[in-house]
């Protein structure tokens, strides 16, 4: 299964894909949204790792415009973010968000998180 | 309070004249008229509104008081020297923590690389201990965006002064030239060890080893 993880920080980046490499998956990068809707024109990965605030492009708008393309709504996605307000969580559940991290993250609420959204 | 006299006076006015034939209203009677209607605003400031003049000159002067108060505190400096050095020293936080974070995660990177060339249990016990350094490592991302975070607030602090410095126009310039020469004399008399300190100076600003060195070999 292949996982994309979406954020501005290297460190995240490496954490991330350092846990999900560990549990089978394939891991793509990018860096911020615009770069990963090019990710997902090419083809939907089967997971995505979505932080919120990011440069260019954030994470609501790389979901939104996500969802909206064809074949969009197939991808899991999981945000992990440190924006933990109420009505950030529910702004990204109506987005089209799957589930929601909050950061730090370590690799039992990862796992766990992606069981429920059936992807282990 | 108006004088009901006066008002008397002035309606009496008005009605003679407009029993008058039209054109025969004079210059007089119309200058009689005026001059009622000077004489009761006259009497009108001059009386009870007294004392609400006197509040709003002490009111005046109370905010004369903390204008000056306010500029001898000297916003201009905060401007121009505290919060661009505080806003500097977090950039430098942020950069300093994300190199010395990714340096902590490429070596950990390494170390789990020789995983393999060691025997099962100690692979074990390096790959955890390799993945809980690398959670602790998202501190970085979190304290990164914390700090962000200050440096907004420090801009809108920014803008504020700017506008209480634009508020101020030029009261301030009576205390800046006064006050240089004071805080000048208060350092050179209160140079301690404490006092020299300052702490690690921002990249670019600060001497390289190699310097030091050259200054210390001559």
């Amino acid at each position: 299964m292949r996982c994309l993880v979406v954020d501005d920080s290297k460190v995240i980046r490496m954490i991330a894909r350092n846990m999900l490499q560990e549990l089978g998956f394939d891991i793509v990068e990018a860096e911020n949204g615009q770069e990963a809707l090019a990710v997902c024109k090419q083809s939907f990965p089967e997971a995505i790792l979505l932080d919120w605030n990011m440069p260019v492009m954030d994470g609501i708008e790389f979901l939104r415009a996500l969802r909206a393309l064809p074949g969009g709504d197939a991808p899991k996605v999981v945000f992990c973010t440190t924006e933990n307000d109420l009505n950030n969580i529910r702004t990204a559940l109506e987005a089209g968000a799957n589930e929601y991290i909050m950061k730090p993250f370590d690799n039992e609420i990862m796992q766990a998180k992606l069981s429920q959204v059936g992807l282990l | 309070m108006s004088d009901p006299k006066n008002g008397e006076d002035l309606a009496r006015q008005l009605l003679d004249i407009q029993r008058k034939e039209p054109g025969s209203v004079g210059i007089e009677d119309v200058s009689l008229v005026v001059a009622s209607i000077m004489d009761a605003a006259r009497k009108e400031l001059a009386g009870a509104d007294k004392s609400v003049l006197q509040e709003i000159l002490g009111l005046s002067d109370y905010i004369d008081g903390t204008k000056r108060e306010i500029a001898a505190l000297r916003p201009d400096e905060v401007k121009s020297q505290h919060l661009p050095t505080a806003a500097d020293e977090l950039d430098e936080i942020v950069a300093e923590t994300a190199d010395a974070t990714n340096r902590i995660m490429d070596a950990t990177e390494a170390i789990m690389g020789v995983m393999g060339d060691v025997d099962e249990k100690s692979g074990e016990i390096i790959g955890d201990a390799s993945n809980k350094i690398f959670e602790a490592c998202s501190f970085q991302d979190i304290t990164g965006q914390r700090v962000t975070k200050v440096v907004k607030a420090l801009k809108e602090i920014e803008n504020k002064v700017d506008s209480l410095i634009e508020a101020l126009g030029d009261e301030i310039a009576t205390f800046k030239d006064a006050q240089p020469e004071i805080a000048a004399e208060q350092c050179v008399s209160e140079i301690t060890d404490e006092s020299l300190l300052e702490g690690p100076q921002l990249s670019g600003e600060a001497m390289s080893q190699d310097e030091i060195d050259k200054l210390l070999n001559g």
